[in-house]
């Protein structure tokens, strides 16, 4: 038993408190938790999605691959177009680069400004990167352009998968 | 701990007065149920205020997910539904809540009327609480075309033809709630929606500020 005498005030105090406190809780943590449910819900990781586009069609220079695919987002289920810059390196492997620029998010083109060939352009800031999507410096990117993931089917038809970290800018 | 953050704050800007004004006021014996059980009539008023407070929360929340259009509305209300977690609980606060508050009002202007609370000198206090009252039904009817189902658009059909029934203004008022003269649609959704998150709960407020100034003011109205 301890010394401290709990007073009838105190005792009122922290009971009120306690169950005022609970019931709240009780009110706001639904409405908190269907607020946040975004945040908490998985990624589901995606598909490949075939582009049409053959893999005979490609070179060593990079050119724009347009590809669709059906994007559910929430209630609302549309056709969204998405593009690659896409070559063959010099062992034949294909190359997809996606052309969301690692400043701020604009779209970056192969030679897209004429004083600077053999370079992806961002019209935004001046961003540049070279060929494997190295950024160059001294303009505004701080990291290289990321790369689809990608496979050819069968028929020779290039598929691109989720978007991953460059792996080949040294 | 946070004594020492509410003597901080109280030192600096001296809230105690404040608070007391607010919260801290003696409760007549006679509408005290652990006096007398039967004085839980006096609460009505009290849990009308608690259950708007739920549906102003809930209706924040709902707002996350909600889209106020035609293409768009019933699959937002779907979604938010079915697909997002406690969407039923927080919808159903929503739509349980809205009968709620109406009952709760209903029953806390009988207790007025049957303990005389509206007599001199409170009668402007009745007089906002009726008007109150009109707000929350009017919140009722915006809300019921949100969902845009068959229900709700019928319901509103009717609504907006009684409306139209009045003498003389009759179509200017329908054109107004509906914002077309033939089409229940498009327009008249945003409409509702503008009405019933923004212009009524605005309206809500300053009622209720006036309706809690004046009893304070005026002290709870005497035993039987």
């Amino acid at each position: 038993m301890s010394n401290q005498r709990v007073s009838r005030r105190q005792f009122l105090n922290y009971t009120l408190t306690g169950v005022g406190g609970f019931m709240a809780a009780g009110m706001l943590m639904p409405m908190v938790r269907f607020a946040i449910d975004p945040v908490l819900t998985a990624e589901a990781g995606g598909d490949f999605i075939s582009t049409g586009t053959s893999i005979d069609e490609l070179s060593d220079v990079p050119t724009r691959v347009d590809f669709s695919y059906e994007q559910v987002d929430a209630w609302y289920t549309s056709e969204v177009t998405n593009t690659a810059w896409v070559y063959l390196d010099e062992s034949q492997n294909v190359i997809a680069l996606n052309p969301t620029c690692k400043h701020l998010g604009c779209t970056v083109s192969w030679e897209g400004r004429e004083s600077d060939p053999n370079r992806f352009f961002c019209p935004c800031h001046n961003g540049l990167y070279e060929k494997s999507g190295k950024n160059v410096p001294g303009t505004p990117p701080t990291a290289p352009l990321d790369m689809y993931e990608t496979r050819v089917s069968d028929d020779g038809i290039l598929q691109l998968g989720q978007v991953v970290p460059n792996t080949i800018a040294k | 701990m946070l004594n020492k953050i509410y003597d901080w704050v109280d030192e600096r800007l001296d809230i105690t007065p404040m608070w007391r004004d607010i919260a801290d006021h003696e409760v007549p014996e006679h509408v005290n149920p652990a006096h007398h059980f039967s004085a839980f009539v006096y609460c009505f008023g009290g849990l009308t205020f608690f259950v708007t407070v739920i549906q102003i929360l809930s209706g924040m929340f709902l707002t996350m997910y909600y889209v106020p259009d035609i293409e768009n509305a019933w699959r937002s209300v779907y979604y938010l539904q079915n697909e997002v977690a406690f969407g039923v609980i927080v919808r159903g606060m929503h739509h349980w809540g809205a009968s709620l508050v109406i009952v709760m009002m209903f029953l806390h202007t009988l207790r007025v009327f049957f303990t005389g609370a509206y007599k001199k000198p409170r009668e402007l206090n009745w007089v906002v609480g009726v008007l109150i009252f009109f707000v929350m039904l009017g919140l009722g009817f915006t809300g019921y075309l949100l969902p845009w189902d068959m229900k709700a658009l019928f319901a509103t059909k009717v609504g907006i033809e009684i409306a139209a029934a009045t003498p003389l203004i009759g179509e200017q008022i329908r054109v107004l709630l509906a914002g077309d003269p033939n089409i229940l649609g498009a327009q008249t959704l945003t409409r509702f929606f503008a009405i019933h998150v923004f212009f009524l709960p605005g309206a809500l407020l300053g009622l209720m500020a006036a309706h809690f100034i004046m009893i304070r003011k005026q002290g709870i109205s005497g035993p039987l």
